[in-house]
């Protein structure tokens, strides 16, 4: 009997790709025998429109990367041209950055937990999870007005001070999120079908996950533990108690899991920094036309989806000479098409799930 | 009152028909055209509702209302869904199977309503008698996996047939499971008629004498009308919508109702086989026969919509290997300890 | 703030074995392109650098030559280094590939390729565009790139 591989065109309109992104599979009846990632679907040249605007001018581009955690994105240029102008920004602005980088991050994460439990079949946890990012988005909206794209950073502060409903509103949601997680715990993470699908599919060797480049829940996931919040901690992460949760085989299940276990760290900061929040100035002194000296800076942060970088060059002028983000989901994405290779088509979805991209970030 | 309702308008008819000079014969059939032409309505009307159903019960799992919009409740909201889907077009691509590709969701109801023929709804409520009712049941009922293979075959599309390959797949190996589980009830009842079964149920039903084979058989069940956690074949977030994924329109909403009547067979079957059919619990006889039925045929329906909204989807390699490895040895192992049980008992004179 | 950079004896060590080394300023090295390679895998298996992660790979054109910057974390020893390579040649700027030594590189390479037109000598095959079409015209990040359109 004579048997033939075939390819199946997986995208760029998928239920499962998470936005518009192509793979193609050559398969083996449901066996994957070469996988090719196709992305570049929403590229819209934000490096190049960068460096037609001027420097603030790019805080809202930077929204539309990680669309799900805006805050982050907005962190990650604006500390880059903060280093390159040496900008000392206020304790209060950068407990304020903390809170909202934070909630920010709880929202990614309950996107990245709700949507991989549609992508393994079961659609309830996927509302429960959206649900509560609705709350987080209430509180992100009362920050900035914004519920999506915040551009709520300034360079050498933040737009806005916090407005007094934003705390006992706050205060509401973090009591409450501990038994929310326990309950995706209950409806997801504890499913038997659901760690059947997922428990040892897709195993990163962490060696192998490093040499690509993996960062955030991927890396760490394989048991790396390498979250620059707390091995090179940035702002005021240093004063912060709080753990980073690792997982064990590198599998899907461990990438799941393990986002998860950050919500609740997550909460965990928010509540310390609302504690500690100092009283003072939002914006540090900053010149009414950004203009940083001749020079380059690169500067990187933890997004929630791994290290979210920014490397900027000025020309002395007002517009930067050239801007580039380094995107966790960009890099995460190279190693997929080996890693999908021996795997069946529904445990593409489950790996591509575990990966958590946004394709806002890998296009840029 | 209502224990008679449908049976007494059956006789009445009949009278009717013999008192106007009808032949026997003839009025006999025409009685059977319209008890059958009345399951067939009921069935449409009761997929329409059991959509609606399925909606409100997964909003509310899904803490949502679900829809509230069309008629008192929401409870138009399938009709408007369909009146919409008729006024869609049926798109044919270009290099599909036509004969194949349009006789699919056609004939794709034609399983269901004939099994519905011989299913007794109440006492005496069965439009066709048939002396090995389960026999037929289930030829019947397999026949819809060459259906949905017809629609996967002829869409030229490869997600289509992947779902297509799976539905044999599945519904091939969980037919066994399935089989073997009624087997053991058939040999406890002694007969493969319905309604005897039903009648050999008036001690106790047979969930309580065979537990086991009632597990078997909803799992398997479940696997039959294509449901999570065993939706692999329209497993939406993989493959699309399977052998549904070029249908449109009318020719869609088709395969999706045709979902929902399976869904009935399933029930009715495991009420009839499992849970005493249209008796009476408790000897409760202030509710109609057909009333009993009912409630027990959607309580089962509100078990798979239960799950259904709970559970994950199983994978393909996962699915093979529960079936064969796991649900045909159990459900072997039920029919031998059966066997062993009633000679047993019948040697110690029961 | 707490300084990561690489030690400065462990720079001058390096400048020991690679005469084209330059310090550009702290944490900041520039090397030709012809030992790029080898001091990449010095850097990469010498367990005093041990650089085991390529964390940022991208290019800038400057008037006068490309500028190809890789950044290199060390896990295990949580420091950075910033290694540029410039390319004076415009027309045809090439730089060995890194992907032989990080993974990393593989996906970041045809990034720097499809947008600025830098070729990768030693790039298993040879990168091909990945953001952009394959039948798009010129490398947009370069500063002499011309679009048409736009708002002007």
């Amino acid at each position: 009997m004579r048997t033939q591989t075939y390819i199946l065109n997986m995208g760029p309109q998928h239920p499962s790709t998470h936005g518009v992104f192509r793979i193609i599979l050559e398969l083996d009846g449901e066996v994957v025998v070469k996988a090719k990632a196709v992305p570049g679907y929403l590229h819209r040249g934000i490096e190049k429109l960068a460096e037609l605007r001027t420097y603030p001018q790019v805080i809202p581009y930077t929204d539309r990367m990680d669309y799900l955690a805006s805050m982050l994105m907005n962190w990650g240029y604006v500390a880059a041209v903060e280093k390159l102008m040496g900008i000392e920004v206020p304790e209060r602005a950068e407990y304020i950055r903390v809170i909202v980088g934070e909630l920010s991050r709880i929202a990614s994460h309950l996107v990245a937990v709700g949507t991989y439990s549609v992508d393994i079949g079961g659609f309830t946890g996927f509302l429960y999870c959206f649900r509560d990012r609705e709350r987080v988005l209430d509180l992100l909206e009362m920050v900035s007005g914004s519920r999506m794209t915040f551009s709520y950073f300034r360079i050498g502060g933040v737009a806005d001070d916090l407005p007094p409903e934003f705390f006992p509103t706050l205060d509401k949601f973090l009591h409450d999120l501990p038994s929310l997680c326990d309950e995706y715990d209950g409806l997801i993470t504890g499913n038997e079908i659901f760690q059947a699908r997922t428990k040892f599919v897709g195993i990163i060797p962490p060696d192998v996950a490093v040499n690509y480049g993996l960062t955030g829940p991927n890396l760490r996931a394989s048991g790396v533990l390498y979250d620059l919040r707390k091995v090179r901690p940035y702002s005021v992460y240093d004063r912060f108690d709080f753990e980073v949760p690792l997982g064990k085989n590198g599998d899907c299940f461990d990438r799941f899991a393990i986002r998860i276990k950050e919500i609740r760290q997550s909460a965990r900061i928010i509540r310390q920094a609302v504690d500690g929040l100092p009283e003072g100035p939002i914006m540090a002194k900053v010149p009414r036309v950004i203009k940083p000296p001749k020079g380059e800076a690169y500067a990187e942060i933890e997004s929630s989806k791994g290290v979210f970088g920014c490397y900027v060059v000025s020309d002395g002028s007002t517009q930067p000479y050239r801007v580039h983000f380094r995107r966790p989901s960009f890099i995460n994405l190279g190693y997929l098409e080996k890693l999908l290779e021996g795997w069946k088509i529904a445990d593409v979805i489950a790996i591509l799930g575990s990966l958590d991209i946004v394709l806002g970030e890998v296009d840029c | 009152m209502g224990e008679n309702l449908f049976t007494g308008i059956a006789a009445w008819m009949r009278t009717a028909l013999l008192d106007i000079g009808t032949p026997p014969l003839l009025s006999e059939f025409i009685v059977l055209l319209v008890k059958l032409l009345a399951v067939i309505i009921f069935v449409s009307l009761n997929v329409l509702w059991l959509v609606y159903m399925e909606r409100k019960v997964c909003a509310y799992i899904q803490c949502r209302i679900g829809p509230n919009r069309v008629g008192p409740k929401g409870l138009l909201q399938t009709v408007a869904d369909v009146l919409k889907l008729l006024g869609k077009e049926i798109i044919v691509p270009r290099r599909v199977d036509k004969i194949v590709y349009l006789a699919a969701p056609l004939l794709v109801f034609v399983p269901p309503m004939m099994a519905f023929a011989v299913i007794p709804w109440g006492n005496g409520m069965a439009p066709v008698e048939m002396n090995i009712g389960i026999f037929y049941v289930l030829a019947v009922a397999s026949l819809s996996t060459l259906i949905f293979w017809m629609g996967g075959w002829s869409s030229y599309n490869k997600y289509s047939l992947v779902g297509g390959m799976r539905v044999v797949a599945q519904m091939v190996s969980y037919e066994l499971p399935l089989v073997l589980a009624l087997l053991g009830v058939v040999m406890l009842a002694g007969t493969l008629n319905i309604n005897d079964i039903v009648n050999a149920q008036r001690q106790v039903w047979f969930v309580f004498a065979q537990p086991l084979a009632f597990l078997i058989y909803l799992t398997a069940g479940i696997s039959e009308v294509n449901r999570v956690p065993f939706d692999l074949v329209e497993g939406e977030s993989e493959i699309i919508a399977g052998p549904y994924t070029e249908y449109s329109g009318m020719a869609y909403a088709m395969y999706m109702l045709a979902e929902y009547a399976n869904m009935m067979v399933v029930a009715c079957m495991a009420t009839i086989m499992f849970l005493g059919g249209w008796l009476a619990p408790f000897g409760w006889t202030f509710l109609p026969s057909w009333f009993w039925f009912f409630i027990k045929v959607y309580a089962l329906i509100f078990l798979f919509m239960w799950i259904r909204w709970t559970y994950p989807r199983i994978r393909v390699d996962q699915l093979m290997g529960f079936g064969w490895k796991v649900l045909v040895p159990l459900s072997l192992a039920n029919i031998f300890v059966t066997g062993v049980g009633m000679y047993v008992y019948r040697a110690i004179g029961w | 703030m707490a300084k990561y950079d690489l030690a400065p004896e462990l720079v001058d060590l390096l400048k020991e074995k690679f005469p084209s080394l330059e310090v550009l300023g702290e944490g900041v090295v520039a090397v030709s392109k012809e030992e790029l390679l080898p001091l990449m895998k010095e850097l990469k298996e010498n367990p005093s650098y041990a650089f085991d992660m390529l964390t940022n790979l991208t290019a800038v054109d400057y008037p006068d030559c490309f500028e190809v910057v890789y950044n290199l974390v060390s896990l295990p020893l949580n420091h950075l280094l910033m290694v540029k390579v410039r390319v004076e040649d415009k027309e045809n700027p090439a730089v060995p590939s890194l992907c032989s030594l990080w993974g990393s590189a593989i996906w970041q390479e045809r990034e720097v390729y499809d947008l600025m037109g830098i070729d990768f000598t030693g790039y298993p095959g040879h990168p091909t565009r990945i953001l952009l079409d394959e039948s798009f015209k010129g490398h947009p990040l370069r500063k002499d790139f011309q679009w048409e359109g736009g708002r002007e």
